[in-house]
């Protein structure tokens, strides 16, 4: 995993609530078996119109925002289907931060675990950074990972919260399958004690 | 100290605890499906890892698989791919797999607990959301990304920092023409899309007890469009005679041993919940949803909001994009609405129950002409079934569709998808906008209420057709 340790770019503002992973990415997007390309289809129904060409209304379609890193958006994003195809969406279209009032547990989990940072902020601070967004290619937004700071086009600084475990992995791109695979032989151990204790518990041997 | 049945099922699949909370969490059952594991498998692959227990992972695939010409190669070339890949993994890692062609082939969610493979104080997990459903079986069963899917292959264990507990109790009794989708339905409406986030629901109290298992896995399925990971019903002499005897399933003196172990899973008097939610099944009435997500919910007797009521400005842009979406004016009546097509299926209900309750009302009753109406089966064992019961025909003669087991219109994976503009009466779990096809229109309702739509041609009051 590519670390993630400091940001500094345009905001993109997304003024919705309850974005649905659906609306990240549909359904049908889903068919591939690799993880990139997938930014052509970020937001796909917001982005497109019926005939395939682009919404000019949609946020992302408009130049200020065609670079944007950083997205400003509103409670519960990344709801419903636990595809990862949504945070692989935006890693590819190039989004590394999302920032919003809440988001759902599953995306959440899943933005950490590719290199994405969700920081969670109280809804009148989101609207704030959604108004420092609005002002376009001159507002830059900074984040400092290590520090947990958000940085306001005018300077003004804003600390957010982040899990310890999970700060450590994003900052070090760390291989989380590595990190548990070194509970190896606690894991052997409680499958032998379980193993023991629960001699009914079946197992799949074959279909 | 007294616990829930979330914090005994979690303190005994602790693997490790590290000094942050973060726990290393052993699973129990992965299963697997076509669409999000093959990068999991790659990632396998790139590392020269294996699947740390083959013996607790299964796979099928659902999400893709046409309902029709089952046996005939997949027409359209990424689905067919998708389904090849998996069959490749699993072939190349000795993973269990149930081929298409298989008789118990089905949705993940639904064979699950049909083979007694989902059982109570389990861990179980899946790439998909939907796998709170097992949760009913008194099992910790919650969907995870792919990443997650390669971690459990790869150490047969999750980094997971314990949920909150929440309750949520439904007292009283269901009235007819109510089921467990309006109960589920109710409370989604009740909490809220983001109700349950960061926590796990406990569904109990006397509607929910009385409840059988067809029901229960229809409440949990639908904990994630509450918010909430997982949803845990507690096991109980439903749950055990369900069991037994199924083909994954302990048998004879081992079903007996486990059966003593099930008994000391549920929440332990005066457990601690972080949020306790109460409904009364009695004011249950048929829901339907008239928006765009699980909690733009109503009963069928309601009229479709006014936005222009809603204070907050955000919300009030959001509700009246909601009713454009779905073509829908503020203070018109819900039943009447004209329909285009029904789907009766998913992992939500597409049981043998489910199909029952539907031809139950479709019994001596046409299909309007101009509704499409399609019954997928859960599983090809709950169609066999289904056809050697006579639900199939009776669902055939009124005009139903009847099609071979997968999730099909839930999410339209399959060429099972609404046109724009169309709109369903469906008995699935989402009514995103374009789920279940670009611009297509959903309402979630429970399989009587769908057959119900069906017959009428438009969202009506099943309780108005079989009193």
């Amino acid at each position: 995993m590519t670390p993630f340790t400091t940001l500094t770019a345009m905001a993109a503002p997304l003024n919705l609530n309850n974005v649905d992973t659906d609306k990240i990415i549909p359904a049908r997007f889903l068919k591939t078996i690799r993880r990139s390309g997938l930014g052509v289809h970020l937001f796909d129904s917001l982005r497109y119109l019926a005939d395939g060409s682009e919404n000019p209304d949609f946020v992302l379609n408009q130049a200020k925002y065609r670079k944007a890193e950083i997205l400003i958006t509103g409670e519960n994003f990344g709801c419903g289907s636990s595809r990862e195809h949504a945070p692989w969406a935006l890693l590819d279209f190039g989004i590394g931060c999302v920032i919003a009032p809440s988001f759902a547990d599953i995306f959440h989990e899943n933005c950490f675990k590719n290199g994405i940072l969700p920081i969670t902020l109280p809804a009148e601070v989101c609207a704030e950074l959604m108004a420092d967004a609005a002002l376009g290619q001159n507002a830059r937004i900074s984040i400092d990972l290590a520090a947990q700071m958000v940085t306001r086009p005018d300077g003004r600084r804003i600390p957010f919260e982040v899990d310890a475990f999970r700060k450590k992995c994003l900052l070090n791109g760390l291989d989380e399958i590595g990190l548990t695979l070194e509970h190896a032989g606690a894991i052997e151990i409680f499958e032998q004690r379980r193993a023991a204790a629960e001699s009914w518990q079946p197992t799949i041997d074959g279909v | 100290m007294a616990r829930t049945l979330f914090d005994k099922i979690w303190d005994a699949h602790v693997v490790e605890r590290m000094g942050d909370g973060t726990c290393v969490l052993y699973i129990d059952r992965h299963l697997l499906h076509e669409v999000t594991s093959p990068q999991a498998f790659e990632g396998l692959r790139l590392a020269g890892r294996k699947v740390r227990r083959v013996d607790a992972t299964i796979a099928v695939a659902d999400h893709n698989v046409p309902t029709q010409g089952r046996g005939l190669p997949i027409a359209e070339p990424e689905s067919r791919l998708q389904v090849a890949t998996l069959e490749a993994n699993v072939a190349a890692f000795g993973v269990p797999y149930i081929p298409i062609t298989d008789p118990r082939q089905g949705i993940v969610h639904i064979i699950g607990p049909e083979q007694g493979l989902s059982l109570p104080g389990m861990t179980i997990v899946c790439g998909d959301s939907h796998t709170s459903t097992h949760g009913a079986m008194g099992a910790l069963a919650f969907g995870i990304g792919t990443s997650e899917v390669e971690h459990v292959l790869a150490t047969q264990t999750l980094l997971q920092k314990p949920a909150k507990n929440m309750r949520v109790q439904v007292d009283g009794t269901l009235a007819p023409g109510c089921t467990a989708k309006d109960i589920i339905l109710a409370i989604v409406g009740r909490i809220g899309t983001a109700g349950g986030t960061g926590h796990v629901i406990e569904y109990a109290g006397e509607a929910i007890r009385a409840l059988d298992m067809a029901g229960r896995l229809t409440v949990c399925n639908m904990s994630i469009e509450a918010g909430a990971r997982a949803g845990l019903i507690a096991p109980d002499q439903t749950t055990y005679d369900y069991i037994k005897g199924r083909p994954y399933a302990p048998q004879g003196e081992a079903f007996e041993q486990a059966v003593a172990y099930w008994r000391t899973l549920p929440s332990d008097a005066g457990a601690h919940f972080d949020r306790v939610v109460t409904l009364d099944a009695a004011e249950i009435v048929p829901q339907v949803t008239w928006g765009t997500n699980p909690e733009a919910v109503m009963p069928i007797t309601g009229l479709v909001p006014d936005p222009a009521a809603e204070p907050d400005s955000a919300r009030r842009a959001q509700l009246a994009q909601m009713l454009t979406y779905m073509d829908l004016k503020a203070g018109q009546k819900l039943a009447g609405t004209k329909i285009d097509v029904v789907f009766i299926g998913s992992c939500t209900n597409a049981r043998i129950e489910d199909l029952r309750a539907a031809a139950a009302v479709a019994k001596g009753r046409q299909v309007a002409p101009s509704v499409r109406a399609l019954v997928v089966p859960g599983s090809g064992l709950v169609k066999a079934q289904a056809e050697a019961e006579g639900v199939a025909k009776i669902l055939q003669d009124a005009g139903f569709e009847w099609r071979d087991a997968g999730c099909s219109m839930c999410l339209g994976m399959n060429p099972d998808k609404l046109t724009q503009g169309q709109r369903c009466a469906s008995t699935s779990n989402r009514n995103f906008e374009g789920r279940q096809g670009p611009g297509g229109r959903t309402h979630l309702l429970s399989p009587a209420m769908a057959a119900a739509a069906a017959v009428r041609g438009v969202l009506c009051d099943v309780r108005d057709l079989v009193s």
